[in-house]
């Protein structure tokens, strides 16, 4: 049976919450790389295009683009279809003001490349306010 | 975060639920970013169009007009980027009364705030340019890069929450690019191409962005042989914010703060260079095939110049496709006034006023006019509108006007 493995961040706002991690080294916007409506990834050269973010909890590289994310996490959050969760590298302003204004948990800020160490499809728990994210070893 | 007797108060609830909401706000984010204290602001520009916001932001908007007398006004000169339309356009936009309602509904709420409706993301060419270090709320990434790199100002990217936020409360928190330490370069980039057009101006920015990669990375660059003019300059830093997510530049011998590469370089930064083979290689990335559905020429919104230009191209045309060309409310008067829009609009095109094209339903309008292949001079654009479904193709304003008669890019 394998141990938990805990990775800790330097920044972290929201709730703690558990879900299914969706990966890949690559951005985030709101705008630029999603279908709002749909739930999924559109824009073509993303890592993660066609796939899903509902229910899932992101973890990418770092926040991109526009200023347009601020807003746009609040209304996909009033029709519930923003993830449960972001988990970046590093992280650009508009993300936390979204996350701030649409109450979206985060964590931001790692010693190793978060997208290496957690595998697509882990089942992950973040935790803000310890700064810790928690990946679950197969029996929990 | 420490916060003075003004802020306190603030927080307490003694000067309104609207500040007090809104310094909250401003708070959950400064703990992200372990920000001090807060520093007052003098200006807060905000991103809003409708559809970001959609009808919970509107609501959201509209509640905060509920605030009592007295206790609902912006404390500083706040103003907005472009609107989601143009109302004299939305027909031909094929945009629906739903649409046009939550605009009309947001406009009605922001002027109840006591917010300025400049409807513009050249704000530096034609309200009023920040000066070297005015510490602002500004929200559009290309405002934001322009105003830090350009004019020496002092801001980080402002979602429209944040930047009404800072317009209530007359303050942001102290983080990021409010901080000397967090404006010396990252990286080294030395350019061995000059652009001559926007186009291209926006391929070096995007080129640039791409290898700075995030908020966080300062360029500075070497090797431009002149100094560029604010229309390049609009291009360059926009793409840039675009493709990068970055807010701030250096230009060597060119931008206020690096007036020499050791006014903002420290020692063994990691250097890159960009040819014109790079630049080169970002158009043919985007590039598809000859035909083209539309043209537009849209973020950032054109100047008077530009404009000029553009009408300048249009004598004695036949468009057979749309052209779109966009401007602020403060240029579409004197474009009109010199005769420009009448040059574009004769050949068959269209000049909007007050809104982008990226910021007003273009999803929605692509599937309403059948529009999936796009030219324009616009890095930005290129780089937005992969994800709502268009084939964009970057192109010279030449080119793009050249498709606009024969249908194909050539």
């Amino acid at each position: 049976m394998t141990a938990d493995r805990i990775f800790h961040a330097r920044h972290g706002m929201g709730a703690t919450v558990r879900g299914v991690a969706l990966v890949a080294h690559d951005g985030f916007s709101a705008r630029y790389d999603l279908d709002r409506i749909a739930g999924v990834f559109s824009r073509p050269s993303h890592e993660l295009a066609g796939r899903s973010y509902l229910d899932r909890i992101l973890v990418l590289d770092t926040a991109k683009g526009g200023v347009a994310s601020a807003w746009m996490l609040h209304e996909m959050k009033s029709r519930g279809v923003t993830p449960l969760a972001f988990v970046f590298n590093s992280v650009n302003p508009i993300l936390v003001q979204g996350a701030a204004l649409a109450d979206v948990p985060m964590l931001a800020g790692f010693d190793v490349d978060i997208t290496g160490a957690i595998a697509d499809g882990s089942e992950i728990e973040v935790d803000p306010q310890a700064r810790t994210v928690r990946v679950m070893s197969p029996a929990d | 975060m420490t916060l003075n007797e003004e802020e306190e108060a603030m927080l307490a609830g003694k000067l309104g639920p609207l500040s007090q909401e809104a310094l909250r706000h401003q708070i959950r984010v400064g703990d992200f970013f372990d920000a001090a204290d807060f520093v007052p602001v003098t200006q807060a520009h905000i991103m809003a169009d409708t559809e970001s916001l959609g009808e919970a932001g509107v609501r959201w908007l509209e509640e905060l007009t509920t605030a009592g007398d007295g206790q609902r006004r912006v404390r500083i000169p706040t103003i907005t980027d472009p609107r989601g339309t143009d109302f004299s356009k939305a027909a031909f936009l094929g945009q629906t009364a739903a649409m046009l309602d939550l605009e009309r509904r947001t406009i009605d709420a922001f002027r109840k705030l006591g917010v300025v409706m400049t409807d513009t993301c050249i704000n530096y060419q034609t309200i009023q340019a920040p000066t070297r270090n005015e510490h602002v709320a500004f929200g559009d990434t290309g405002v934001v890069i322009y105003s830090n790199s350009v004019c020496g100002a002092r801001s980080n990217f402002e979602g429209g929450p944040s930047a009404l936020a800072a317009g209530i409360t007359g303050r942001t928190p102290r983080y990021g690019f409010h901080l000397p330490e967090n404006r010396r370069a990252t990286l080294h980039v030395r350019v061995t191409f000059t652009p001559r057009s926007l186009n291209d101006w926006g391929a070096l920015g995007a080129c640039i962005g791409r290898i700075a990669g995030n908020y966080w990375a300062v360029p500075v660059i070497e090797g431009l042989e002149r100094a560029p003019r604010s229309d390049e300059l609009k291009h360059f830093g926009a793409a840039m914010a675009s493709f990068g997510s970055v807010a701030l530049f250096h230009l060597v011998g060119i931008t206020p703060e690096a007036a020499s590469l050791a006014d903002v370089a420290p020692a063994g930064l990691p250097r890159h260079e960009v040819s014109r083979g790079d630049v080169e290689a970002l158009h043919r990335s985007y590039r598809k095939d000859g035909e083209i559905d539309v043209v537009v020429f849209s973020a950032p919104q054109l100047s008077l110049y530009e404009l000029r230009d553009l009408a300048a191209l249009c004598g004695g045309l036949h468009f057979v496709k749309p052209l779109l060309a966009v401007t602020s409310p403060q240029v579409k008067p004197d474009a009109d006034r010199m005769g420009y829009s009448a040059a574009i609009e004769a050949a068959g095109g269209t000049v909007l006023a007050g809104m982008c094209f990226y910021q007003s339903y273009a999803r929605e309008i692509a599937e309403a006019k059948g529009w999936k292949r796009l030219a324009t001079n616009s890095a930005k654009i290129v780089n937005i509108l992969g994800g709502y479904g268009y084939e964009p193709v970057l192109a010279s304003m030449e080119a793009c006007v050249d498709a606009a008669v024969t249908g194909k890019l050539q």
